[in-house]
């Protein structure tokens, strides 16, 4: 099955490339590794056989048809589900419960708790770990400022924009101080433009203090712009079809990064690989 | 904003209005006997509103001796139902075998008439209270514990998830998620619950043990005749039912600051 897995002419069929090397800055780096990763769920197979290798402090981008089983695929790499088959292993960690103490997760939807302020939602993991109210609120503030969120850390989360409760929704994630961070289509809810806007911010926060990524989209251009590299997966049972990367991942301006040539080139042929993946499985189930 | 201000006293003016229209109406006919002659309505079945409203103030410290027995029977048989609901709703929701074994006969309970067991509660609970605190809490244990259950269980999962990666323990799922997204839900079972147990009480009281409350007060009026005592107490019940909703009501909008 893994045999007729297509792979980019970039990466030259191997499927596990090389990442950006380890900022020695920051101590908190764990790595990724998968191998042989199966899932079912009852009879219906979601993943089916993935290898995954990344660097500490790299970014990799999921990228997959919708419902192929991307979003399972981060569930078990963040330790919330044990795999049928396969291992996997964050900072060398392969147990499930140690998995989760390496990784945050951030859901699709902000899921702000909305008793909370927007300052308590993002301390949210601070007081789960035992921080007091206050200390926990006085580290929160002080990033609300760098984010751009200062002024609304007592605002209710349905006072915020869009943008602002997924810049919440980060940070929550963020202050959790997990090395590994697990993005479930964290922009796929906003519109167009902030959707920009907020990948941008997010390319900046990443600069500003690294972290291991795996970031789930069906947004190509989102993943090639986010991430060091890009694995395509095909329609489930997921796979990976090719895996390639970005001309210049997280540039400071994302607009002149998207529109450059080899960036549309490298959008085409992710493009061309997931309708490929498509297809392969819908003709051989 | 004047519109809203126009429609909050109109929400009061309104019901008012409304219901001072209905006495007069009420009052009218009875006096000019059109009550008994048209709709064939005796003026022992159904007393003038005048009528009631001596029969209140005669009786005032008969109805309001009588109304503190019941008040009491009403909040501490609605508290234990409260508490064992509550207590009930989050064991279901934490062990799934309790709630698949139990689920269908708390459902199932419900279409029990309750009274039917009124004597084995007496020989249970003794003569005093006892009975009738245990027939309220009976029945305002169903909607609390219903209601909480479904609030509990409508949790979305990604938060659960999302918590579990944030390091919360089980105990903190619960008090920072799935507690308060059950609120709402359980007050809305509270609210019900209050509002049956006025009617509960009376019941409670007919069922044999009572010498005293209101519900008690109605069986003597009533077995009398005297009609206009027996709807100045139902008068009092009524108005009981509605500041005890109120009062779930109010602290339901106290609790709940996020809607």
């Amino acid at each position: 099955m893994r045999q007729d897995t297509k792979m980019d002419a970039e990466t030259g069929g191997n499927s596990a490339l090389v990442s950006p090397p380890e900022s020695p800055s920051s101590p908190a780096g764990a790595g990724l590794r998968a191998s042989g990763v199966e899932h079912s769920f009852d009879e219906l197979r979601v993943i089916d056989g993935i290898d995954l290798e990344l660097a500490a402090h790299g970014v990799l981008g999921l990228v997959g048809p919708s419902g192929c089983g991307k979003s399972t695929l981060l569930e078990l790499i963040s330790g919330l589900r044990e795999p049928d088959a396969g291992t996997i292993a964050v900072g060398g960690a392969g147990k499930s419960e140690e998995r989760l103490r390496r990784c945050a997760f951030m859901p699709q939807r902000d899921l702000l708790l909305p008793w909370y302020s927007a300052l308590d939602n993002a301390a949210l993991a601070l007081r789960n770990q035992g921080e007091g109210k206050a200390a926990a609120r006085r580290r929160a503030t002080a990033l609300f400022e760098r984010f751009g969120l200062g002024g609304f850390e007592g605002s209710a989360p349905a006072e915020l924009s869009g943008g602002m409760r997924q810049r919440v929704a980060f940070l929550r994630t963020l202050l959790a101080g997990k090395p590994l961070l697990a993005l479930d289509e964290p922009f796929a809810a906003l519109d167009a433009i902030t959707r920009g806007q907020m990948q941008e911010w997010l390319a900046g926060a990443l600069r500003e203090d690294p972290r291991t990524v795996v970031l789930v989209t069906h947004d190509v251009e989102e993943a090639l712009y986010l991430c060091d590299r890009v694995a395509i997966l095909s329609a489930r049972p997921a796979r990976i079809v090719a895996e390639l990367r970005g001309p210049n991942p997280r540039a400071d301006d994302r607009d002149a990064a998207v529109t450059d040539p080899a960036f549309v080139a490298a959008r085409e042929k992710a493009l061309r690989s997931l309708r490929e993946g498509t297809r392969t499985n819908r003709v051989v189930p | 904003m004047p519109l809203q201000g126009t429609t909050r006293w109109k929400r009061w003016l309104y019901p008012a209005l409304l219901l001072a229209a209905l006495v007069g109406l009420w009052q009218v006919l009875a006096d000019s006997g059109a009550l008994a002659d048209v709709f064939g309505v005796e003026s022992f079945l159904v007393p003038s509103p005048s009528e009631i409203a001596s029969a209140l103030w005669d009786n005032r410290s008969l109805l309001v001796e009588n109304g503190w027995v019941t008040l009491r029977e009403i909040l501490l048989g609605f508290g234990c139902a409260l508490v064992a609901g509550l207590t009930f709703a989050v064991c279901l929701h934490l062990s799934e075998t309790l709630r698949i074994a139990f689920y269908p006969l708390l459902v199932g309970s419900q279409a029990i008439p309750i009274l039917v067991f009124a004597p084995v509660l007496i020989v249970l609970f003794g003569y005093g209270i006892g009975p009738k605190l245990a027939i309220v809490a009976i029945i305002c244990f169903f909607p609390i514990t219903v209601t909480a259950l479904d609030g509990l269980r409508s949790v979305e999962p990604g938060a659960v998830s999302m918590m579990r990666t944030l390091d919360a323990s089980r105990w903190q799922i619960f008090r920072r998620v799935e507690a308060p997204t059950a609120l709402p839900g359980a007050f809305s079972g509270a609210k019900v619950a209050v509002a049956v147990a006025v009617i509960a009480v009376v019941f409670a009281e007919w069922s044999g043990s009572s010498s005293g409350g209101l519900g008690w007060l109605v069986f003597q009026y009533n077995s009398n005749l005297r009609t206009a005592e027996v709807f100045a107490a139902a008068f009092v019940l009524a108005l009981m039912s509605m500041a005890l909703f109120g009062l779930v009501a109010l602290a339901e909008r106290l609790v709940i600051t996020w809607r």
